[in-house]
């Protein structure tokens, strides 16, 4: 394994994310180019960007699934070059792609993913009923999730996500799909995280959600264009709408 | 080690709903031993058959009229040398012999217990036990007509497949087939679909190890092989009447080793495709087309072109063939089969490394 460059220590801080020139390479093309990020605990930090901006890869990168090809960063203190395994143990993480398994039922994705995040039975049992609760699904228990609307699954992998309790959440494109309602739902959702003291990084490319978000970060071909909250964003490029900000950034 | 029981629990339950696995494992061993079993049950219409009669006897002649006067013997009498029946088989003009010794007449005056021979040409088995079946009934109805008790018998010698039956050869072989299909296309598909659907991205963000994931997906085809293996083994035994000359330990270890090896095979390929469709084909042109074709199952070794030949020695099936017939058929013992578990022991060892390294950087990217 080769390590980072590290010319000089750099303060981490408490920062729940922190990057530095995080870069990552295929081949000779570069998906994520130098990115600076610095996210607080207990923030709500929006990731957005257009199809193929290098949102998932710079995401897979943070959690431990894909080595960076050169910078550096920290996810709740660990190193993301050496220290994958501790920051597994630290975060949620909903991918991209639908992240159930449609021939389980609700019931038994849940005890998957208890299982394989090590918890005991007894644990299991009690956030599965917590979690089916929570979300009007306990008389759903045994259906199969293909069953069920796309809404309510993408909550019910949140919930999966949640199960070990971490600190820090990544969500990628949870509410792609998803129609207005439940979008509104699973936002409402990720507000309730934030109250309890989690941090949340999400991308979307919904640019209205960026107005849910404490701080966001827009990102175009691999590079971050803007980063601040979404007020201070429209009013630095004197627009009346995140989209609006998006599409002034994207066009220049 | 905790968290692998959960990927194992998980995996019974894909396969427990996707009704084309349960058809793999378990219709299909089934379905393709008695399809064997039955449906190449040829039916023999004309047998010729060369008649040696040294002894020219009232008695021989006698018998002989029993076979020239059913329907179903040709008699092509003959007064050449032994050695060149086997010419005459090769070429297909005859299907099998009779041989009766000069002193036939006394012998069977002195004893009822008199021997004839009987050669029969076994390149289709089946056929063979039919033939052989026929010529038994047709000398019984010649000792009764003579009051006698059976009189004599045929005694043929044929090493290590006495009684001719075919399921001798296609047990074995689809034994290694089912294995195989088993380990290599089901364990590489279900590795695939986890990558396609993305839940593998899912499980390897928590906690667990690529070697608990793997362990965790092979472990359950693992156990459905060997269920496989005891039912081939037991229709192969009570059905067909296979017999179970050698150890049976010894065979289930060595299948155990075929299993692993297969399974390191279906690992090995689930690392290079990203899509099933993709591993399917994979897996089919790398297990089915060879073990049938380049193991010994359907054509000898010996009758592959060169290139084939060499290209066998690839094949896992090839030295499980061996081992399960030298096991089952001769009672051959571990060190007799010492080279066809290295072999296999070698080839799984050489996957997995490969497919374990792989395993692990093909998901970061
Ligand atoms: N494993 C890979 N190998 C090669 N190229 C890749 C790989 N993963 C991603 N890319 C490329 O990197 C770029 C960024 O991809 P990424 O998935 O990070 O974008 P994204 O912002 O998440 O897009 P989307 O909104 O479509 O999810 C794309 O051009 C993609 O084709
Ligand atoms: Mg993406």
């Amino acid at each position: 394994m080769k390590f980072a460059p590290s010319n000089q220590p750099y303060d981490t801080g408490n920062f729940a994310v922190f990057t530095k020139n995080l870069e990552k390479q295929f081949g000779s093309f570069t998906a994520v180019k130098h990115v600076n990020l610095a996210v607080e605990q207990g923030e709500i930090f929006g990731f957005l960007g257009a199809n193929g901006a290098g949102k998932t890869t710079a995401i897979r990168m943070l959690c431990g699934l894909l080595l960076p090809t050169s910078g550096s960063g920290t996810v709740a203190g660990f190193d993301v070059w050496r220290e994958s395994e501790k920051i597994k143990q630290n975060i949620g993480y909903m991918s991209q792609k639908f992240s159930l398994y449609n021939d389980l039922t609700l019931a038994e994705n849940v005890e998957f993913y208890g299982g394989v995040y090590g918890l005991n039975r007894k644990t299991i049992k009690e956030k599965r009923h917590e979690l089916l609760d929570s979300l009007g699904l306990t008389a759903s228990a045994g259906r199969l999730t293909r069953d069920m609307p796309l809404g309510y699954k993408q909550r019910l992998a949140l919930g999966c996500a949640l199960l070990h309790n971490p600190k820090i959440i990544f969500l990628d494109e949870p509410t792609a799909g998803v129609d207005p309602e439940a979008r509104r739902n699973f936002w409402e959702l990720i507000h309730e995280l934030a109250d309890k003291g989690k941090t949340v990084f999400v991308t979307t490319h919904y640019m209205d959600e960026a107005e849910y978000c404490n701080r966001v970060s827009i990102m175009y071909q691999g590079e971050i264009v803007a980063l601040g909250s979404p007020q201070s964003l429209r009013h630095e490029y004197k627009k009346a709408s995140m989209a609006d900000v998006f599409i002034k950034l994207v066009d220049k | 080690m905790s968290r692998i029981f959960p990927i194992i629990i998980k995996e019974f339950i894909h396969i427990s709903r996707d009704f084309r696995t349960l058809i793999v494992v378990i219709v299909l061993p089934v379905v393709m031993l008695f399809l064997y079993g039955f449906a190449i049950n040829m039916e023999i219409q004309n047998i010729n058959m060369l008649v040696l009669d040294h002894s020219n006897s009232p008695e021989s002649s006698s018998l002989i009229r029993k076979f020239s006067g059913s329907d179903f013997y040709t008699v092509l009498p003959f007064d050449g040398t032994e050695a060149e029946i086997e010419t005459i088989f090769a070429n297909r003009e005859a299907d099998m012999a009779l041989i009766l010794a000069g002193d036939f007449a006394a012998e069977h005056a002195r004893s009822p217990e008199t021997t004839v021979q009987i050669l029969i040409d076994a390149s289709d088995p089946n056929a063979a036990q039919a033939i052989r079946n026929y010529t038994n009934t047709v000398i019984q109805f010649y000792n009764m007509a003579h009051g006698a008790k059976p009189s004599f018998e045929i005694t043929p010698t044929v090493w290590y497949n006495p009684s001719l039956k075919s399921a001798y050869f296609f047990v074995p072989g689809l034994a290694a087939l089912i294995l195989i299909m088993i380990s290599a296309l089901l364990t590489s598909v279900a590795i695939v679909r986890e990558k396609e659907t993305g839940t593998m991205e899912q499980i390897l963000v928590s906690p667990v190890r690529p070697v608990e994931i793997i362990i965790g997906k092979v472990v359950p085809y693992i156990i459905l092989a060997f269920l496989d293996l005891i039912i081939i083994l037991n229709i192969a035994y009570f059905v067909f009447d296979v017999p179970f000359v050698g150890s049976l330990g010894l065979l289930i270890f060595c299948s155990l080793l075929f299993i692993f090896t297969s399974l390191s095979l279906g690992l090995f390929i689930s690392t290079k495709a990203r899509a099933q469709q993709v591993a399917m084909m994979m897996a089919l042109v790398a297990t089915l087309l060879p073990t049938v074709m380049l193991s010994g199952f359907m054509f000898p070794l010996s009758s592959l072109p060169a290139p084939l030949r060499v290209l066998s020695h690839l094949v896992p099936a090839r030295y499980y063939l061996v081992i399960i017939r030298g096991i089952m058929l001769k009672g051959n013992h571990f060190l007799q089969l010492l080279p066809q578990v290295l072999a296999l022991a070698g080839m799984a060892i050489v996957l997995m490394v490969v497919s374990a390294r792989k395993f692990k950087t093909n998901l970061e990217g």
